[in-house]
């Protein structure tokens, strides 16, 4: 599962740079333009608890009753754009997280959600999402650069770069892990 | 040297060195405010980060405003849990009745020129009408700053709003900001920050500068900004009484920043403000608007006033006029009335008004959230229609998944209040002859 790649002969390196590539599998559960946050996790639920393996059980209960009971921990998010908009509330990603999701793939994401899912080690994956169908597999390469290959298809989508000092609290797992071993920024 | 934007100014004074669109700043923050719906997590955090003491108390403001009062045992257990927390380590908590906290950072003057605050809650992005850098944050970002301080952010491109003219009778910034999100769409300003300008600015109030700029985010903005100008200064200057105002006020003015004239722009609009016309959005996307007209007849069964949008007392009165002429609400029509803070609603008793609302049968809920996201007030009966002075029309928004808002001006909201119906106040007026359409449109748009 892992591949070496070149090391770049970047002056700031991080974390995610120097190490092999990752690859991953995992089958696209599609979605559409403008998911707001209150789609994702309904904002009256985290009242009641702020647990994210309780709250995964009311995922997108507004707009996919379903989805709630047949995601899988393989799963990856795919959205088109402006994915999380509305709400700033974090339960909107450890939710997501704690349905065992660890890719979200837009064409764009509202920045608040953006920043929630670096914070929390969920991948925010930017690119154009046009041609991934709900149920395809995914191969996800977290490198230099983030690729999805979409089975089937030729060439792999590339991802939008994230900014090397944001990668870095995403590379330590999220701003907990970060800050914790760092105590500032 | 090329010059800068508002943001980039504001953002490159907090990090202490130049910082352009694209670049990332360790920023120190002014003040950071957290709601009930977003600190328990963040106190997770920070104790998950090995938090034992904040970094400093008073740059930290809590408010108790997404279950005011509380609906659940386990709701008002966070709001107990947060009230320990603040009283173990002095940080200030403006409890259940206060009102939303987004409201309470503006009255109490926190936000001022040259500051940066953020808010874990998207509407913080609303404190930018008094010159700051003002944008939402998530929890474990508000975890971050009790940890240190700071929070980073990447510095937006702006995009130069120009307004010019002046708002016609009947058209409010309501309007305006509705007119904004259809010109942008849901995230035409995504990553960017609005920044205002022209001779429209002018002829704003603060509340309508407040009002445009908490629904940036309804289009993507990570802020929006306005200049200090006369309007700004007077308004802190009836915010700053007492004996060190004058100071505090001159303060203001040597901190408030202007963006250069060659500064860069992403991206320019003009709006002709004399344009602006009264305007619905629909269900479930607010950046879905239509003039009133075209849904003129739409039955409404709720018709809520209130949020960090439509709830201060230039909007109640806005509302009660149409409401007082006309002889209140129809019958079957739930009024539900929500001052954004208490100081707004003390204002309303002392002017008689919630007396008025009180007699034509409204619904008073304590100063908050309410309604707005479910999480308290009155939720909606299944399938009702509800128009709304709130900033978001998400489908299952205020609690019930089957209901369909409507957003519009207090205006608007309360002509619609008085015909059971949607309905442009101006027709309202002419109610002599039949109202324009009067055929019953689908709730569903």
């Amino acid at each position: 599962m892992k591949d070496d790649i070149d090391t770049p002969s970047q002056s700031r390196m991080h974390a995610a740079t120097t190490q092999p590539a990752v690859i991953v599998q995992g089958t696209a559960r599609c979605f559409g333009d403008d998911i707001n946050t209150d789609y994702i996790i309904s904002s009256r639920r985290k009242r009641e608890s702020l647990d994210p393996l309780v709250l995964k059980d009311f995922l997108f209960e507004t707009i996919a009753p379903a989805f709630a009971a047949s995601v899988r921990t393989a799963d990856v998010l795919v959205a088109g754009k402006n994915f999380g908009c509305g709400s700033a509330m974090e339960v909107a990603v450890t939710a997501v997280v704690g349905a065992g999701i660890r890719f979200v793939i837009a064409r764009s994401f509202a920045r608040t959600y953006f920043r929630n899912a670096i914070n929390n080690g969920l991948y925010p994956i930017e690119c154009d999402t046009g041609s991934i169908q709900e149920g395809d597999a995914l191969t996800v390469t977290l490198g230099t650069t983030i690729t999805v290959l979409r089975q089937g298809a030729s060439e792999p989508l590339v991802a939008a770069p994230i900014a090397p000092e944001v990668l870095e609290i995403l590379a330590a797992g999220g701003l907990v892990p970060y800050l914790r071993e760092r105590r500032t920024f | 040297m090329v010059g800068m934007t508002l943001s980039e100014k504001l953002l490159s004074r907090s990090a202490g060195k130049p910082l352009r669109a694209g670049d990332i700043g360790i920023c120190k923050v002014d003040y950071a405010m957290g709601t009930d719906g977003s600190v328990p997590m963040a106190l997770d955090y920070f104790s998950a980060m090995g938090g034992t003491r904040v970094f400093a108390a008073e740059q930290l403001l809590f408010a108790l405003d997404h279950y005011a009062p509380a609906p659940s045992p386990k709701s008002a257990m966070l709001q107990v849990r947060i009230r320990r927390f603040a009283a173990d380590h002095g940080i200030t908590v403006f409890d259940v009745g206060a009102g939303i906290g987004h409201q309470i950072v503006v009255e109490q003057a926190y936000a001022r020129p040259g500051r940066v605050l953020v808010g874990a809650d998207s509407h913080a992005v609303t404190y930018g009408a008094a010159n700051c850098f003002a944008t939402g944050i998530g929890s474990s970002d508000l975890a971050g700053v009790m940890m240190t301080g700071e929070v980073w952010l990447k510095v937006p491109a702006s995009i130069k709003v120009n307004l010019t003219g002046r708002l016609r009778e009947g058209a409010s910034a309501k309007d305006l900001a509705l007119s904004l999100a259809r010109k942008l769409g849901s995230d035409g300003a995504a990553y960017q920050a609005l920044e205002f300008h022209g001779d429209g600015v002018a002829t704003l109030d603060f509340d309508d500068r407040l009002v445009v700029a908490n629904m940036s985010v309804e289009m993507g903005a990570k802020n929006a900004v306005f200049a200090a100008d006369a309007v700004t200064f007077d308004y802190l200057s009836a915010r700053l009484a007492g004996g060190a105002c004058a100071s505090a006020l001159a303060r203001c003015v040597e901190a408030a920043l202007y963006a250069d004239p060659d500064a860069v722009y992403a991206s320019e609009i003009t709006v002709v403000l004399d344009e602006v016309e009264p305007c619905v959005a629909l269900p479930h996307q607010v950046d879905q608007v239509v003039p009133v007209a075209q849904v003129s007849g739409t039955p409404v069964q709720m018709v809520y006033l209130g949020t960090c949008t439509g709830g201060r007392v230039k909007d109640f009165r806005e509302a009660l006029d149409v409401l007082m002429r006309h002889g209140g609400p129809a019958p079957g029509v739930q009024l539900v009335v929500t001052p954004a803070s208490r100081e707004i609603m003390e204002s309303l008793a002392r002017g008689g008004e919630l007396a008025d609302f009180l007699a034509m049968g409204a619904i008073v809920v304590t100063p908050g959230c309410g309604s707005c996201c479910g999480t308290g007030g009155a939720i909606p009966a299944d399938g009702v229609n509800v128009i709304s002075t709130a900033n978001r029309n998400f489908k299952g928004r205020m609690g019930n998944a089957t209901a369909n808002i409507f957003l519009a001006s207090p205006r608007v909201c309360a002509a619609s209040a008085v015909a059971g119906h949607i309905i442009d106040p101006r027709a309202l007026d002419d109610r002599a002859q039949p109202p324009k359409s009067d055929s019953p449109m689908p709730a569903q748009p």
